[in-house]
């Protein structure tokens, strides 16, 4: 096959190296360059969600208010969970996307590097004009993430602006995930096949996918919310046949699949990295694929379980508990095959690993209040308290961010060609998971006892709660440092860190991303490569051997 | 297959660095910082909106017109020819879903916030304490009359007409893509006029329904649930019946500038399936908008 | 093998030994604790031992996974076991542990199905009120009684919550859970809620009841309840409806019914007896049946709106007077008492273009509302008239007065 690139016309395009300086960046269209643009992206956002959520801890350090005033504390709350999801978790994924997709498929690069980079470039806009409302007249808003008419409505200046950096957040969304779904369907080496994928291909695959389907979704409720603002519509308004509770039924047919777009691509990561370090193949690929997709599906008829309490009709409050109920499977599935998977191993625990099982030990206890949540009559008591804060924080921190920590552990050496410092990220583990527990395991308990959520100010019986979990957010912020400093060294070079690493830097790891040279060129697979059985086999014996 | 170059490469079609992308979005992000100021107060001014529109429209020129030269220059392999369709695929399907978001609402409106502010199923207590008297049949601009009595467009009357003429301009475009994989582009740019023709009076009668509808039907925007549903559907539709018969025109054109050949000629297909869809989409919305 | 069992044994009774600790005694605890209140309903009965359940399977399951899983990174460390096994994919492993979660699942969610009718079953109950959010306070409504009032935080933790008061919460009786005029309710009665909102989504919710139900405007939703212990019942606004989303408090008092049979009267005729004032006790259960004690200093305030007609000229001295008690208990939370507001979201009155401008934009604004502030609709004619008055007379502003009859041509 290799052979073929004689006959081909050359056009220097292939072998350009990338423009100097700020112009490399924006006119990039390399899918490594891209997805360190989305990681940096992703680590900004972080921090910034982060020091809102230190406000929000600040405040709710002791009872009373002592810093800010509850309209800026429900701006605070608002614009963290806006910053931390869309700004955080998924561009991360994205960025990880970028990066390893195509080196995992051995293709050159996403299959549409011009629409890559729009994709990117809209975010830093987006958020720019996002987190710019909060010195608008009425500040930025404050009726939730979840936007809920009529109360989102109060918005002052802010409106229109929320609602078009959320239109140009999904056009992102949306363009990224067309890039990464048509990269793996039509970009694969030769000889690998759909079920010879692995398996953090796989979940983006079908987060990918969740993407494209509900995305528009959030776009068209946002529309609504406008049109209902300023061109007199009523969709939310009885007065005009409409319905509030219409807009969180759409709210959350998109809100829903988000929540498993946040974890499906930690999935894949923890997939991948459990087996290299415990040295044997992951227990059961197919069912991994199956429960994925079940997943997915499930995922699309359970979005009423946000609204227990407005009010459904009695047979709509039990289908969704029901079926909400029902994904309690294939997580179960997916959670029994890590351990299945480390079970015999020969097990070694360098800080990806530490992170990979944090995550299967915390992901699982966030899961399991989210089944308690799933039960509706118990619900009523629980929703809107620091219970549901406490249960998505656990999916969401030890969740879906560990994974990223994980994943940028992971391929790091393989980015920069530089390992990071072993000891530093130790240290960096033992404090995050230490004070990520002590930040919102007391939350259970403060949400059990009555404390509702959203507010700035609280009874006093709860204030035992909430010192903890403010001692333990200003600890895991902090903590978070080392790892800056851990990767960045590893970037640039810091402390005499030196290149020269093995291709196949974890001796345990598998994949054509271990093929190619550490660092990985800024070109890799310009020509396919064949997919070699030996890589193939590790990621997924039976379908090999079948083949 | 492609041409002799693109047969035999198996290498990957990489771009090179473009600003394009990034052009695009400062002046997608300048249009909308335009409106949403124009929308609260008029603070920011007009400069900032035809700014955005400007580069946005002529960024997005460039760039199909380069994509057109990639082509036409025989740089793009069967595999890229694949990414084109599938990437056009999973766009249209994202398409379907915005539109879902508004269908959705639609059947919420009729299905459920009807017989519920009616005091039917579980709801009784809002009809007798809040809306007493309140009967909802569709279509309706609720109990508070929201926008004051209006009537609907009949549905057996222009938006049949339109139905048909959709209709018409799928056979239209099918039998230019006939023509064209038969070498006949001479006849495949007569039915590609005529598509685009059809297009365009579909868009003349629509806009007219659409000034009959606030002067004389006093049915508008703010006619309640039922005007929110109904332009909103059918304005987002003709939206993209717009921007479909742009794209027509400048396909048409490209035909009669020598591009595309009997065998390869993605463009004019991702055309045709985005028209297709339009045309489904009307489909729906007649029977559902219109007719039911 | 045997090793294994050992090592498997220990830790699974060590890991189950802490958290059946904390469990257990999270179950003896009830509300003010740390687990939900078992309540004083015998559907919050159900619902806690629904939760409790629940609880319990999430812990055995937990314990068996994290058990292997410790025992697993123990022993199957490299150190120790330098060669990996290779087994994988095994059907019928994956159906047992796809089966049997199903099957658990089955058995929670049946029971809970029947709670769940059961909370829904609003027909029968013995008497309606009707619950209605406002930004930031509820309104009680006795439908077919004739009684109605407005229920707001208690005003001395309304001055300790603001930014700055220097007051010490901790202090203060009943910090944020308090208001001043509670809902008072016959026990062992079926006592059905309509709930409703005047403006945006609220929700009402006691804990003890096991009753939340969004306020939702142009809708009604049905609770019920039936509480069976007299006491005290404390809740929150539970559904984000703005600034002050948090200093909604719900004060429920269960009294025996010749009781509130007597405080109805009362309430009716317009005096008040003493069961309207709260009993400063945070645990419901061993709140004792309230003595009756003299009446209380302050009037019933009936909805505003509907009582008073509105009178026809006043003097500029009056409005402004009426107004300023207007303005504190409804402006000042945002505008505040100096009227500087809170720029930028909340703009100062001084000198504002509207306060200066055409009386008929300030009456709109304040009927209607705008973005972030609220309609006051509910307020009367009157008091609409007087606080806009009062805006447009003081901190140096002077742009005349606004009668009654201006606002009620303007509803
Ligand atoms: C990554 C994000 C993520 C993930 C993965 C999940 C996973 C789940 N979530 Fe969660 N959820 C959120 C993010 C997430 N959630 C967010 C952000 C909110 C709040 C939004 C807001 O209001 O702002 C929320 C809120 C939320 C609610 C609404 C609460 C309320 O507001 O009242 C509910 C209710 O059903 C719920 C349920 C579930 C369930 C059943 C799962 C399941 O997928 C969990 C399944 C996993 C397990 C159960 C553990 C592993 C399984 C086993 C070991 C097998 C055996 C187990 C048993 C048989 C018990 N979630
Ligand atoms: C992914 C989402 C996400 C993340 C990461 C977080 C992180 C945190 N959250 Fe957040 N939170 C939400 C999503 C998230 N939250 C949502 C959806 C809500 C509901 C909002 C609403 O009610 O509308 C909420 C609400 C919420 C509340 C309730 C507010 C209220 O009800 O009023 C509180 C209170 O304690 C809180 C605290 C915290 C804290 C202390 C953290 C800390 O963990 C923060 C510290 C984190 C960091 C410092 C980032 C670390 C990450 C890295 C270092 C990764 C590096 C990245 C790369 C290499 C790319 N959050
Ligand atoms: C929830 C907080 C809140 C309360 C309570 C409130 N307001 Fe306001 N008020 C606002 C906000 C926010 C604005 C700015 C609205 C905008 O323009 O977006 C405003 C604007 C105004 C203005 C116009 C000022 C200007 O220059 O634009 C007037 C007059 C006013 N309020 C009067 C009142 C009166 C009288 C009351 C009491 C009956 C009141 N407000 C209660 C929040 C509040
Ligand atoms: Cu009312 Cu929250
Ligand atoms: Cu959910």
């Amino acid at each position: 096959m290799a052979h073929a690139h004689d006959a081909h016309a050359h056009h220097d395009d292939h072998h350009h190296g990338p423009d100097k300086g700020i112009m490399r960046w924006i006119k990039t269209t390399n899918h490594k360059d891209l997805g360190t643009l989305y990681l940096f992206f992703a680590f900004t956002m972080f921090f910034i969600g982060g020091l809102m959520s230190l406000v929000i801890r600040a405040e709710l350090f002791h009872p009373g208010l002592q810093f800010v005033q509850p309209e800026f504390f429900n701006q605070m709350t608002t614009m963290h969970a806006l910053v931390m999801i869309f700004g955080g978790v998924m561009p991360g994924f994205v960025g990880l996307a970028n990066w390893m997709v195509p080196m995992m498929i051995g293709c050159s690069d996403l299959a549409l590097p011009r629409v890559n980079n729009w994709g990117f470039w809209i975010l830093p806009f987006a958020f720019a004009m996002l987190i710019g409302t909060l010195f608008m007249d009425g500040g930025a808003p404050a009726g939730g993430w979840t936007m809920y008419p009529p109360l989102v409505l109060q918005t002052g200046n802010a409106f229109p602006f929320l609602i078009f950096a959320v239109h140009l957040m999904g056009i992102s969304s949306i363009t990224g995930a067309i890039n990464v779904v048509v990269t793996i369907l039509n970009m694969r080496a030769p000889g690998m096949t759909l079920l010879k994928m692995p398996l953090f291909v796989w979940t983006w695959l079908i987060t990918a996918y969740l993407l494209i389907a509900v995305m528009p979704v959030l776009a068209g409720a946002v529309t609504m919310l406008l049109t209902d603002k300023y061109f007199g519509t009523s969709f939310f308004t009885a007065a005009g046949g409409g319905d509030p509770v219409m807009f969180q039924h759409i709210f959350w047919f998109f809100g829903h699949p988000e929540v498993y777009i946040m974890i499906l691509p930690a999935f894949g990561i923890v997939s991948t990295i459990i087996p290299t370090f415990a040295r044997k193949s992951l227990f059961g690929y197919d069912s991994m694929v199956y429960a994925s997709a079940s997943i997915a599906f499930l995922s699309f008829i359970v979005w009423a379980h946000h609204m227990f309490t407005v009010g459904m009709p009695l047979a709509g409050e039990l289908f969704f508990m029901f079926a909400t109920m029902l994904i309690a499977v294939p997580t179960g599935v997916k959670v029994f095959n890590w351990v299945a998977t480390m079970w015999k191993g020969s097990m070694t625990f360098e800080t990806p690993m530490l992170f990979s099982i944090a995550f299967v030990f915390l992901f699982t206890i966030g899961g399991f209040s989210g089944l308690m949540l799933a039960m509706t009559p118990v619900d009523f008591q629980y929703h809107d308290t620091y219970f549901v804060v406490a249960h998505f924080h656990y999916v969401l921190v030890p969740g879906a961010v560990f994974s990223i920590i994980a994943a940028v552990y992971y391929w790091i050496p393989k980015w920069t060609g530089r390992m990071y410092n072993e000891f530093w990220g130790k240290v960096h583990f033992w404090l995050s998971a230490v004070f990520i527990n002590l930040t919102f395991f007391p939350q259970h308990f403060a949400g059990l006892a009555g404390m509702q959520r959203r507010v700035p100010d609280y009874a006093v019986q709860f204030t035992d709660f909430n010192v903890i979990s403010t001692i333990g957010a200003f600890g895991f912020f902090v903590a978070q440092f080392i790892f800056i400093f851990n990767m960045l060294s590893s970037c640039f070079g810091w402390f005499g860190r030196k290149q020269g690493l093995p291709d196949r830097v974890w001796e345990g790891a598998h994949g054509l991303e271990w093929t190619v040279a550490s660092p990985a060129p800024y070109h890799t697979f310009e020509d396919p490569p064949q997919f070699s059985d030996s890589e193939g086999t590790a990621i997924h014996d039976e379908a090999v051997a079948k083949a | 297959m492609g041409s002799a170059a693109a047969q035999n490469s198996q290498r990957y079609f990489v771009p090179a660095p473009s600003v394009w992308p990034f052009t695009l979005t400062v002046g997608l992000v300048a249009l909308v910082v335009g409106v949403a100021g124009y929308l609260e107060n008029d603070h920011i001014g007009p400069v900032p909106i035809w700014a955005g529109a400007i580069i946005s429209i002529y960024i997005i020129f460039r760039w199909f017109q380069g994509i057109a030269r990639e082509s036409e220059g025989g740089q793009y392999s069967a595999q890229v020819d694949r990414t084109y369709r599938w990437g056009m695929s999973w766009f249209i399907f994202s398409e379907v879903m915005f539109f879902a978001a508004f269908f959705g609402a639609l059947f919420y409106a009729r299905g459920l916030v009807m017989p519920w502010l009616s005091g039917e199923g579980t709801k009784v207590a809002t009809h007798l304490t809040l809306w007493p008297g309140f009967e909802g049949t569709w279509p309706s601009n609720g109990p508070a009359n929201v926008g004051g009595d209006f009537e609907t467009v009949p549905a057996f009357d222009v938006p049949l007409l339109n139905t048909l003429i959709l209709l018409t301009s799928g056979v239209t475009i099918t039998m230019a893509h006939h023509a064209l994989k038969e070498g006949k582009r001479g006849l495949c740019i007569l039915w590609m006029w005529a598509t685009v023709a059809l297009g365009a009076t579909f868009l003349y009668f629509q806009a007219e329904e659409y000034i009959h509808a606030y002067h004389e039907l006093n049915l508008t925007l703010e006619s309640g649930i039922y005007g929110s549903t109904f332009f909103m559907l059918t304005g987002f539709h003709g939206m993209h019946v717009t921007l479909g018969t742009l794209m027509l025109l400048v396909i048409t054109l490209r035909l009669m500038a020598g591009h595309f050949k009997p065998d390869s000629h993605f463009g004019f297909e991702g055309v045709a399936w985005y028209w297709h869809f339009v045309d489904v989409v009307w489909i729906g919305l007649f029977i559902v908008v219109y007719w039911l | 093998m045997m090793s294994m069992k050992g090592w498997l044994t220990r830790l699974s009774t060590g890991v189950g030994l802490a958290l059946t600790t904390i469990a257990a005694q999270a179950y003896t605890e009830t509300s003010g604790g740390y687990n939900m209140p078992v309540g004083v309903t015998e559907v919050s009965r159900e619902v806690h031992g629904l939760h409790m359940a629940v609880f319990w399977v999430c812990v055995v399951i937990g314990i068996i996974v994290f058990g292997l899983m410790t025992y697993s990174i123990i022993k199957h460390r490299r150190s120790n076991n330098p060669k990996p096994a290779d087994f994988h994919e095994s059907t019928t492993v994956e159906i047992i542990w796809t089966v049997i979660p199903f099957v658990v699942l089955i058995s929670l969610a049946v029971p809970a199905a029947g709670t769940l009718i059961k909370m829904e079953d609003t027909r029968n109950a013995d008497m309606s009120i009707k619950v209605t959010g406002y930004q930031w306070k509820w309104h009680y409504d006795y439908l077919g009684e004739d009684v109605g009032f407005f229920s707001t935080l208690a005003e001395d933790s309304n001055q300790a919550r603001q930014l700055g008061s220097g007051v010490d919460v901790t202090q203060v009786p009943n910090y944020l859970v308090e208001v001043d005029n509670p809902l008072v309710i016959p026990v062992g009665k079926k006592v059905r809620f309509l709930v409703t909102s005047n403006d945006v989504i609220h929700a009402w919710w006691v804990p003890e009841f096991a009753v939340k139900k969004d306020a939702i405007p142009g809708y009604v939703n049905e609770i019920w309840t039936k509480v069976e212990q007299p006491g005290v019942y404390r809740g929150v606004c539970a559904e984000l409806c703005g600034r002050d989303h948090g200093f909604m408090p719900i004060v429920v008092k269960a009294v025996p019914e010749a009781e509130f049979t007597a405080w109805l009267e009362a309430k009716k005729n317009g005096t008040e007896v003493a069961a309207a004032e709260t009993v400063v006790t945070d645990a419901a259960v061993d709140a004792a049946p309230t003595e009756v004690a003299a009446p209380a200093e302050a009037a019933v305030e009936v909805a505003a709106a509907e009582a008073e007609a509105a009178p026809a000229e006043m003097s500029k001295d009056e409005l402004v007077a009426k107004g300023e008690g207007v303005f504190k208990a409804n402006c000042a939370a945002c505008h505040q008492a100096n009227g500087q507001g809170l720029p930028p979201s909340f703009p100062s009155l001084v000198g504002s273009a509207v306060v200066g401008g055409p009386a008929a934009a300030q009456i709109a604004q304040v009927l209607n509302g705008k973005n972030l502030m609220p309609p006051f609709k509910q307020l009367s004619d009157t008091d609409i008239a007087a606080v806009i008055t009062y805006t447009r007379n003081s901190w140096g502003n002077d742009s005349g007065v606004v009668q009654p009859d201006a606002v009620a041509a303007a509803r």
